[in-house]
């Protein structure tokens, strides 16, 4: 399941016929994501339980990518998910009023074009 | 290229899935878990889809009816499917072994049909070959995880498996046309697309710890490609044609 992407396991298709088999009393929680078109970032689209990766894999299939486009599918198990508590949410709080981080903060379209015309660039 | 041979083929392989797209959807919303109960409906869904775009072949090519026509307004003796695909969805058990066996050759059949001389099939194979991948690779999963879980678990694949294989054996029931089928290369046959499957399925079987039953008469599934059905068909069809039934020419 290895592939040259060391980070990252991958299901292989042809190896599903053997391998190890997770069995576990209780099903897993795995968290699924989801990936429209290569290159495109991998977004959260919700749960899936399993008792395996493999498992969650092919339910998070057709749960989650039934409809419209899909390029690939993650998984990963719930309690590998490292976040910040909720009650420190106002750690961010302000981060919204910081608007000269913002591309639009910054007005230089007269600019732009007082160079354009000096340059004798098409406007 | 012969006509019937074609359409022979054809017919079977939309009945096929036809029946086993409606056998299967019987799950829905009973399913052993909310996220099994999901996939094995979409994947009965894509049956449902594969017959339509068979009988899609049959109606644009060679005349037949419109695809809910020939879905809806057949009689029984008509069907060509194997009896395989008719039995009641029994257990889950039986019902994952039964997708586990017949889409192994589903899988093999429409790998090769991307190669076939009549170029629709050969196109359509190559349209659903990602469906179907996935549908072995769930059946597969599946098999595995319960093969290797409790013992009952193990006990009921095991018992699944005597009971479904010979019925199995009945998807590779030969037609009339079968040679013409091959000879005009259509398709590679049926007596080597079994050799291919028994070979596949063997392999998985034994590496989940499992065995295949022995079977002596592997004729006793045989008849459904003629039109010979088990009791279980009629029953099936009169349930799927009810609504259309109520009114034969409403339009949809």
């Amino acid at each position: 399941m290895n592939s040259l992407d060391p980070r990252i396991k991958r299901l292989d298709l042809k190896n599903t016929e053997e391998g190890e088999v997770h069995t576990n009393s209780h099903l897993i929680t795995y968290e699924v994501f989801h990936q429209e078109k290569r290159g495109k970032q991998v977004m959260h689209v919700g749960i899936v339980h399993a008792p395996s990766p493999e498992m969650a894999l092919i339910l998070a299939k057709e749960q989650y990518a039934r409809r419209g486009k899909t390029t690939n599918l993650w998984i990963a198990k719930s309690s590998d998910i490292f976040t910040f508590n909720s009650e420190d949410e106002d750690i961010f709080e302000t981060t919204p009023d910081k608007t000269f981080r913002d591309p639009g903060f910054y007005k230089v379209r007269d600019r732009i074009e007082a160079f354009q015309k000096r340059n004798n660039l098409k406007v | 290229m012969n006509q019937q041979a074609i359409k022979e083929l054809l017919f079977k392989m939309a009945d096929d899935a036809l029946i086993i797209g409606h056998r299967n959807s019987e799950w829905t919303g009973i399913g052993p878990m909310l996220e099994e109960d999901l996939a094995f409906s979409s994947m009965a869904q894509d049956k449902i889809g594969h017959a339509q775009a068979l009988y899609k072949i049959l109606n644009e090519n060679f005349g037949e009816a419109e695809p809910d026509s020939l879905a809806f307004k057949r009689d029984e003796k008509s069907f060509t499917c194997c009896h395989f695909v008719e039995l009641p969805i029994g257990e889950y058990d039986f019902s994952l072994v039964r997708h586990f066996l017949f889409d192994h050759a589903e899988l093999i059949r429409y790998e090769y049909l991307t190669q076939s001389s009549f170029l629709p099939l050969a196109q359509l194979a190559k349209k659903v070959k990602g469906e179907i991948k996935y549908h072995v690779l769930h059946a597969d999963t599946f098999l595995k995880q319960l093969a290797h879980g409790s013992e009952e678990s193990k006990a009921r694949m095991q018992s699944a498996l005597n009971n479904a294989f010979p019925f199995a054996l009945g998807i590779f029931e030969k037609g009339v046309f079968e040679n013409d089928v091959i000879n005009e290369a259509i398709f590679i046959g049926e007596d080597a697309l079994q050799k291919e499957w028994l070979n596949k399925i063997q392999t998985i079987v034994n590496n989940f710890g499992l065995s295949l039953p022995t079977v002596k008469d592997t004729a006793t599934a045989f008849g459904g490609r003629k039109g010979y059905h088990t009791e279980f068909l009629k029953p099936l069809l009169e349930e799927m044609c009810e609504v259309t039934n109520l009114d034969l020419t409403a339009e949809w």
